[in-house]
């Protein structure tokens, strides 16, 4: 058996599967306290700025904790992050759009 | 004929073909949520003033309630999987069930929420904040509903082929897994930019 199927009987194994189920339970109460924070954060009053920022801040560690984990992007094939880098290069450039428009605006005589 | 790649692994991608195509279906709809996320941010940042979620009536605590539900099912569905390589197809069946409860506990309580506004005339022509969150809300409880069909399928009739091909129905048990996390990841941004902010 060659490294490659040896390593993917290793992920693939009982025990493997176990200790992926444990850190599952651990993820969904990290998400379950992130959601708290970050609704008790929306009582603070912070400036919109920080509001903004912390908000998106703790949506991207949840977001990214469900992509690496629940979706396994941690450990994927090189085909999938493929896909994916282009999707983010394409989707920075639709979020660059708003930004784009406040530019011309306040640039425009 | 036989569809090529169930299982086994295509040399080239190392996947077997379902995964590699819900990851280019995920993909463009990173794209669809992107330009509706992207319409919202240019709208906001354009208007001169822009309410808070909370002044347009919308429900904190019951999205709260609500973005926990989804992170959990999020979790069961996960588990549903695990229980299938761990060839446990009763759990299996327990997880997902859970799963799709916690998914029509979802849309129970989003319909509450929609009541209530249009209870008090807040519909989507009333103002760009209701245009926008009845857009991305209403598109996002569309995706879960189509997940919720899918994974009703897979829980009732679909799971036949676990005793004719169990692997191939693992396979797609977590291909219905990929775009169900998909569908809470888009929550997790939707509710703080709609609701907390």
């Amino acid at each position: 058996m060659d490294a490659h199927a040896q390593a993917h009987d290793d992920h693939d194994s009982p025990e493997a599967i176990r200790r992926q189920t444990r850190l599952y339970i651990l993820v969904f109460a990290a998400l379950m306290a992130l959601t708290v924070i970050t609704v008790a954060v929306s009582y603070l009053h912070l400036s919109p700025h920080l509001a903004v920022l912390v908000a998106l801040l703790i949506a991207g560690i949840k977001g990214s904790m469900v992509a690496a984990y629940f979706m396994h992007l941690i450990s994927e094939k090189k085909a999938i992050y493929a896909i994916l880098i282009l999707t983010v290069a394409f989707f920075v450039v639709l979020m660059a759009i708003p930004t784009l428009s406040h530019w011309d605006q306040r640039f425009m005589p | 004929m036989q569809i090529p790649y169930t299982v086994e692994t295509r040399p080239d991608t190392g996947l077997y073909n379902a995964k590699l195509g819900i990851w280019l279906f995920l993909a463009s709809e990173v794209m669809l949520f992107g330009s509706l996320f992207s319409s919202y941010i240019l709208l906001r940042t354009g208007a001169p003033v822009w309410p808070h979620g909370r002044d347009m009536g919308l429900n904190v605590p019951l999205a709260t309630l609500n973005t926990l539900i989804l992170i959990g099912s999020s979790v069961t569905m996960v588990m549903s999987w695990a229980s299938l390589k761990l060839k446990d197809f009763a759990k299996f069946r327990l997880y997902m069930g859970l799963t799709i409860l916690c998914a029509l506990g979802f849309m129970v309580i989003k319909a509450i929420e929609y009541s209530a506004k249009f209870h008090h005339h807040l519909y989507p022509s009333k103002n760009t904040f209701l245009a926008v969150y009845f857009t991305l809300t209403g598109l996002h409880g569309l995706h879960v509903l189509g997940g919720m069909i899918v994974n009703g399928y897979l829980w009732g009739p679909g799971a036949k082929l676990w005793k004719r091909d169990p692997e191939r129905f693992t396979n797609r048990i977590e291909v219905a897994g990929l775009y169900w996390h998909f569908v809470d990841l888009v929550w997790i941004f939707l509710f703080p930019t709609l609701y907390l902010l």
